[in-house]
């Protein structure tokens, strides 16, 4: 690795591993995973259920501690991190795009935008209006004061993202982000995505099964049985 | 955050609303019962409170509260008027006697006997007549409440129907002939038993003859000079027990409880509307955490401390109790305004809400101590879960 790479690298697993339970009930979730992503590009983990994907996004966001290996997340191997200080690395580096998507029903649009922002303890006037910034930035500018169940499948999803961007954090993981979306809205979704991470310099890790998106990726790193089998690596013109 | 967690919370309506109808009906459990229980100890003092004028209340040893009659030797009086510090003392004599209505119905009266000269320890409020008119001949004031409840004539004079006693009208008391002069209101009491006021020489002639006869002394302490010290002084000089108003208060009050046991009686009700409280409230927090607890975890992922969270559980918890006991002590307030006049023994003395509240919140930290462990015990991860 060259040093502008190295410059470049958000995360570096090398042999991380991950197993729940003990004796004989453990579940090796993962088996020694090496894997780089590098800032402004997108990487997408792809892989059959149950190879280790959620789990290796887990432990690369700091919420869920490694077993073996080593793990450096922008600069910090957050396992050696205490709890408070690990959470706290969280709000102000990560940002999260849920499958479920996680928005909080009784909640405004800006509101739900809002959270990481009060998380790190900013004022609940200011976060709002950088939430209606954030908010406008993908296209929903007219429904901040809408509640998620007042909203398409597609809107709700662009909430999450602007929640996801909203505090400018540097790592972007995202859960089967498209999954409950149709081709088109997808599309749009990942366009955005993709748009994010190449224009603020940002790492994203899109976790997915959906072959219709691979085109965004900058790098692809098929899983398999805890492992990184492979990585296709693309170059856009 | 915390309006954050408030949002969260008023904004699911119906789980809102029965949070806090569940608070509230709670806090008017305790309240409600409470404040009846306060109303019943109040009225065992009624009797003392409206007799106003006395500083003193000298008595027989062995009386324990307003009902109980261990009767002095009439010499008592003197002794009590000869003690330093005493301004003036009166006799008043009180005893349950027979009364038999012109229509011949029978009751049970409890007669006070007042002061000839100076008609001291009369009742608070004249309706029909003046105290003074018990200077009349076979004069009595009878309750105007009793007048149409315990006096009522209930078969009617001759021709007449049933209706209720008359000022004029004729009670006989211990087969001794006496009439209606005039009508008082008095605090509700206690007991039940019509009361009726007469003089003290015409009470002693109509009661059953006894050796001793006086029931009290009633007496005016000195100004400037304080009660409690010369109640020692009499207490030393007679014999006799000296208590002041509120301290004769307190020991009728408290030995009616000590006896009747209403205090287990209203202590049971209390607990189980703390009970219902607790689970009323403890089950919809649980519901209402467990359903948020997705978006809990999704706040731990983000960055949310499990402090902060323990703050915004805690935000919502007391929000719902002060809502819920707002609501719950205005209702019992009101129901109590409204039931004013009626024979319901209701008092909200500042005790009730100041406990109730206390109550309340512990219903709501109890309920929030065991809602928050799920929050505790979150697993940020879970949030990857479809």
């Amino acid at each position: 690795m060259d040093v502008t790479t190295s410059m470049r690298v958000a995360v570096s697993c090398r042999g991380v591993t991950k197993t729940f339970g003990k004796g004989e009930n453990a579940v090796q979730a993962l088996r020694g995973v090496d894997l780089e992503v590098l800032l402004g590009q997108m990487t997408m983990l792809v892989g059959p259920s149950g190879c280790g994907k959620t789990t290796l996004i887990s432990v690369i966001a700091g919420i869920l501690e490694r077993s073996a290996g080593e793990c450096t997340v922008l600069g910090e191997d957050t396992s050696r991190l205490p709890d408070r200080q690990r959470a706290a690395w969280r709000g102000r580096n990560v940002g999260f795009v849920f499958q479920a998507l996680n928005l909080v029903p009784t909640l405004t649009a800006a509101e739900n935008v809002a959270i990481p922002l009060l998380i790190l303890g900013v004022d609940h006037k200011a976060a709002l209006a950088r939430a209606g910034l954030m908010l406008e930035r993908v296209g929903l500018a007219s429904r901040t004061r809408s509640l998620p169940p007042q909203l398409s499948g597609g809107q709700q999803q662009r909430i999450a993202i602007a929640r996801a961007l909203v505090h400018e954090p540097r790592l972007l993981v995202c859960d089967e982000p498209t999954s409950a979306l149709d081709h088109e809205t997808g599309h749009k979704v990942m366009e955005l995505l993709h748009e994010v991470a190449s224009s603020d310099n940002r790492a994203l890790i899109v976790v997915t099964h959906d072959s219709r998106i691979f085109s965004f990726a900058d790098r692809i790193a098929h899983m398999d049985d805890g492992r990184v089998e492979r990585i296709e690596t693309f170059t856009k013109t | 955050m915390i309006r954050i967690a408030l949002r969260m919370l008023v904004g699911d309506r119906l789980k809102y609303i029965g949070l806090v109808a569940g608070l509230a009906f709670a806090t008017l459990l305790i309240t409600q019962q409470g404040s009846i229980f306060a109303g019943f100890t109040r009225r065992s003092g009624s009797w003392i409170r409206d007799t106003g004028q006395a500083d003193l209340w000298i008595m027989d040893p062995q009386v324990e509260f307003t009902e109980d009659r261990k009767a002095m030797q009439d010499s008592a009086l003197l002794k009590v008027r000869g003690v330093e510090g005493i301004e003036w003392a009166v006799p008043l004599y009180k005893s349950y006697v027979q009364a038999r209505l012109q229509d011949g119905t029978r009751v049970v009266v409890r007669m006070i006997g007042l002061d000839d000269a100076t008609l001291t320890g009369g009742p608070p409020i004249m309706e029909q007549g003046t105290l003074e008119l018990l200077k009349q001949d076979r004069a009595i004031l009878v309750d105007a409440r009793d007048m149409d409840d315990g006096l009522r004539l209930r078969r009617g004079v001759g021709d007449e129907g049933p209706r209720e006693l008359r000022v004029g009208d004729r009670i006989d008391l211990n087969e001794h002939e006496t009439v209606v002069v005039g009508s008082f209101r008095r605090t509700r009491e206690f007991f039940w038993d019509p009361v009726v006021y007469t003089t003290y020489t015409r009470a002693l002639r109509m009661a059953p003859p006894e050796r001793k006869s006086l029931g009290y002394v009633l007496a005016r302490v000195k100004p400037g000079l304080d009660p409690r010290e010369v109640a020692r002084r009499v207490e030393e000089t007679t014999r006799l027990r000296a208590d002041t108003s509120d301290d004769y208060e307190a020991r009728s009050m408290d030995f009616i409880l000590a006896k009747t046991g209403i205090l287990p009686n209203f202590g049971i009700t209390i607990a189980l509307g703390f009970v219902i409280g607790v689970l009323i409230s403890g089950q919809l927090l649980y519901n209402f955490i467990l359903e948020n607890q997705r978006a809990f975890a999704a706040m731990k992922a983000m960055g949310a401390s499990n402090m902060l969270l323990l703050r915004m559980v805690f935000a919502q918890v007391m929000f719902a109790a002060f809502i819920g006991f707002g609501l719950g002590v205005g209702v019992t307030a009101v129901v109590g305004q409204l039931l004013h006049d009626s024979k319901l023994a209701f008092h909200m003395a500042w005790q009730v809400p100041v406990f109730g509240g206390l109550a309340i919140l512990i219903c709501c930290l109890i309920a929030a101590a065991i809602s928050i462990q799920r929050v505790l015990r979150l697993e940020p991860a879970v949030v990857f879960k479809g």
